[in-house]
């Protein structure tokens, strides 16, 4: 990192921001989540108004060595529209929740949208070809008098500007009663799993009206309900086995092998509470919003409101490793319980599936999102913001001051803008690239190469 | 800081208050910072009146809290106290549901008379301000009751068919009443009238934005400070701290 020294520290530069400049926000455009393919060439985003747009890598320009290709528009569609449940007289919001890909099995590509209650499977593909030639047709597509057709000819096929066309392939519906907060495919590439708040059910890609309960939380009296599931994922190689988090900071890993319904958990991760730290506040902070298996699949993750934890998957009883993300709120907890931010959901994730390095990033407020180095210890903050949008500028650390006085440069905890939450993180499966997602831009950093 | 820029007196620790109480710094008891807690957890459960389904997980958080202080004043005692000083309330089934809460507000606009809570703990501090809420609410229930009737209209339809998690809430507040009886209707024995003004202002302003109802809020606390005139100045900072943190709510 900048200026610790050391040969391995990545120096992140802005490289691009895509998204509305205006401070004026507009609901829809709110991007509730950000995922990369698998091959990192493509990067989605999904938004509160139920779209969904696909940005690509431009292939590297050999001659422009210092830079990696930029990501452009590539698709744009309305993955899902608002609904209404007559029966409820609810309204069923369109918000994208989670995009999941399916790895490239040929041409197009294929991805996972869902919002609160339905899944949808997508099919991109591209057309950058047509048929011409028609013999009762003309190249409008009106159909030509039969008696002005004098000969007969092969319709061949011609190169066309490049279309990129989104299909729903699969609509999987009617399997949540409460809302959707995670889809995850498994290694097999062929099921997947989809939680919501009290069940877990999991789907083949190809059947959508069919789907098999393999977790359900719900007590018979809902008086009793005080726990709740907030995340879940597939381990990335082990296709029985899937782990999900709860309201009260557990996480429980199940083998789907032991039995159709797996309520008995194969192991329960949970850190026992720190008595100096209690307040009416803990189990609230403790909630988990994300878990993210590491590439290797020995080592998980989970975010709940201050902190990142790494949990060795062979040891339940505590983390491995703790990183506070920004402690200096732990003595605001009770205005951020009023003003409703202690329930924000912050993501997490890994770097990409480079050995050697080994870092965790998460977001924050005031659009600062921070990263933690599993090897050197280190860890710094930075800032999304249109300030520093030039190409290779290399972002400045940034550090909050938690109290006392404030040094230059510096930005005391009052000062925090609650309202620019970075919620959404995402890096590039294979390279130093990063996505992070403030209120409704897409900032893209990329480390400094030389 | 915060969304609007006011500062809390809080469990935080912060010190001034803005406004009328500049200048004066008081650190609030810890029963008192425990029920502000408590009252707000209340009112933020209250919001359900959403088209879109509320947060599960969320609401189940909050109704844990509530849990919590409940055990916990029922262990310090503070909870039997309570239960000794309360008679002739109003039903529990009143105070549950938030299909009556929306009743009440309807009455209300048309002008009909809904009583009051009256009765409260006297060791705790907010009992002045109990009185001052009183004569607060049917204040500004006269200043805004084209808002609270156009709010309780819009809110009907959603508000006549009770979802699931209607349901779901309404039960977990049954809960807290099985375990001690009469909690529930003591739980919401320190919550006045103003709380049913409140929650029809906030969700008819409410589009998703929590900086919308403070805003026309700032209107609802107004009248209070004109009320409280003849107070004295203490029930004016308790009144003011509870009222601050209702609108932030």
């Amino acid at each position: 990192f900048p200026g610790a020294g050391g040969g391995n520290d990545i120096q992140w530069c802005f490289s691009q921001v895509k998204g509305a400049v205006d401070d004026d926000v507009a609901e829809a455009d709110i991007i509730s989540t950000v995922e990369f393919n698998h091959s990192g060439e493509l990067l989605a985003t999904g938004d509160k108004g139920g779209r969904v747009v696909i940005f690509q890598q431009e292939q590297e320009n050999k001659t422009q060595s210092h830079s990696r290709g930029e990501y452009n528009v590539y698709s744009t569609f309305q993955s899902h529209e608002p609904e209404f449940d007559y029966l409820k007289s609810l309204e069923i919001e369109e918000k994208i929740n989670k995009i999941r890909w399916l790895p490239q099995k040929n041409a197009a590509q294929f991805l996972l949208s869902t919002n609160d209650k339905t899944i949808k499977l997508w099919k991109i593909s591209e057309r950058d070809k047509r048929p011409e030639g028609y013999n009762l047709k003309e190249e409008d597509g009106r159909y030509r008098d039969p008696t002005t057709v004098t000969t007969l000819r092969v319709p061949v096929f011609r190169p066309m500007d490049l279309m990129v066309e989104a299909s729903p392939r699969r609509i999987f519906a009617n399997a949540h009663t409460y809302h959707i907060n995670s889809i995850s495919i498994n290694s097999d590439y062929e099921t997947y799993l989809s939680a919501d708040d009290l069940r877990i059910n999991l789907w083949h890609l190809e059947i959508t009206d069919r789907s098999f309960n393999i977790v359900d939380i719900k007590p018979a009296n809902m008086e009793e309900l005080t726990e709740v599931i907030t995340a879940a994922e597939f381990h990335p190689n082990s296709c029985n086995t899937f782990v999900y988090s709860s309201s009260k900071g557990t996480i429980r890993l199940c083998d789907m092998r032991a039995s159709a319904l797996c309520d008995r958990h194969s192991k329960l991760f949970e850190e026992p509470e720190d008595p100096s730290n209690r307040s009416f506040f803990s189990e609230i902070i403790s909630s988990i919003s994300d878990v993210k298996f590491s590439h290797s699949g020995r080592y998980m993750m989970t975010r709940d409101y201050l902190s990142v934890k790494i949990w060795d998957l062979n040891m339940e009883n505590r983390p491995v490793e703790t990183y506070q993300v920004h402690e200096y709120l732990r003595s605001k907890l009770c205005s951020l319980y009023e003003n409703d931010c202690i329930f924000d959901k912050f993501e997490c994730c890994w770097n990409g599936s480079d050995r050697q390095v080994l870092i965790v990033m998460t977001g924050s407020y005031n659009n600062f999102f921070r990263m933690f180095d599993r090897n050197t210890k280190r860890d710094i903050t930075l800032e999304a913001s249109r300030e520093n949008n030039k190409p290779r500028t290399v972002l400045k650390p940034r550090k909050v001051c938690a109290s006392g006085k404030r040094k230059k440069d510096e930005i005391s905890v009052d000062s925090l803008d609650f309202n620019k939450k970075i919620l959404h993180t995402a890096w590039h499966p294979k390279e130093n690239i990063i996505a992070v997602a403030t209120t409704n831009n897409l900032y893209i950093f990329q480390d400094k190469m030389n | 800081m915060f969304v609007r820029g006011l500062k809390r007196k809080c469990f935080d620790g912060e010190e001034d208050i803005e406004g009328t109480l500049a200048g004066i710094k008081a650190i609030p008891s810890y029963n008192l910072q425990r029920q502000s807690l408590l009252d707000m957890s209340l009112v933020k459960l209250q919001l359900c009146h959403m088209l879109v389904e509320p947060n599960l997980c969320r609401s189940v958080l909050i109704a844990n809290t509530v849990r919590q202080i409940q055990e916990e004043m029922t262990q310090d005692g503070t909870w039997q106290m309570i239960n000794t000083q309360n008679t002739g309330q109003a039903s529990l089934d009143r105070l549950v549901s938030t299909d009556i809460l929306c009743r009440s507000s309807r009455e209300q606009a048309e002008g009909k008379h809904v009583p009051g809570y009256s009765t409260f703990n006297k060791d705790f501090e907010s009992d002045q301000a109990q009185d001052s809420s009183e004569t607060m609410s049917t204040a500004s229930s006269e200043q805004v009751p084209r808002n609270l009737q156009s709010n309780a209209w819009e809110m009907e339809n959603p508000q006549e068919n009770k979802g699931n998690f209607q349901k779901s809430l309404d039960q977990i507040f049954e809960t807290l009443e099985n375990k001690s009886p009469n909690s529930v209707e003591e739980l919401f024995s320190e919550v006045d009238n103003s709380y049913y003004d409140l929650d029809t202002m906030l969700t008819g302003m409410m589009s998703g934005t929590k900086m919308g109802h403070c805003d026309g809020l700032e209107t609802f606390s107004s009248p209070t400070t004109a009320t409280s005139n003849s107070n004295c100045k203490s029930d004016i900072n308790e009144l003011d701290h509870i009222v601050e943190i209702l609108v932030e709510s």
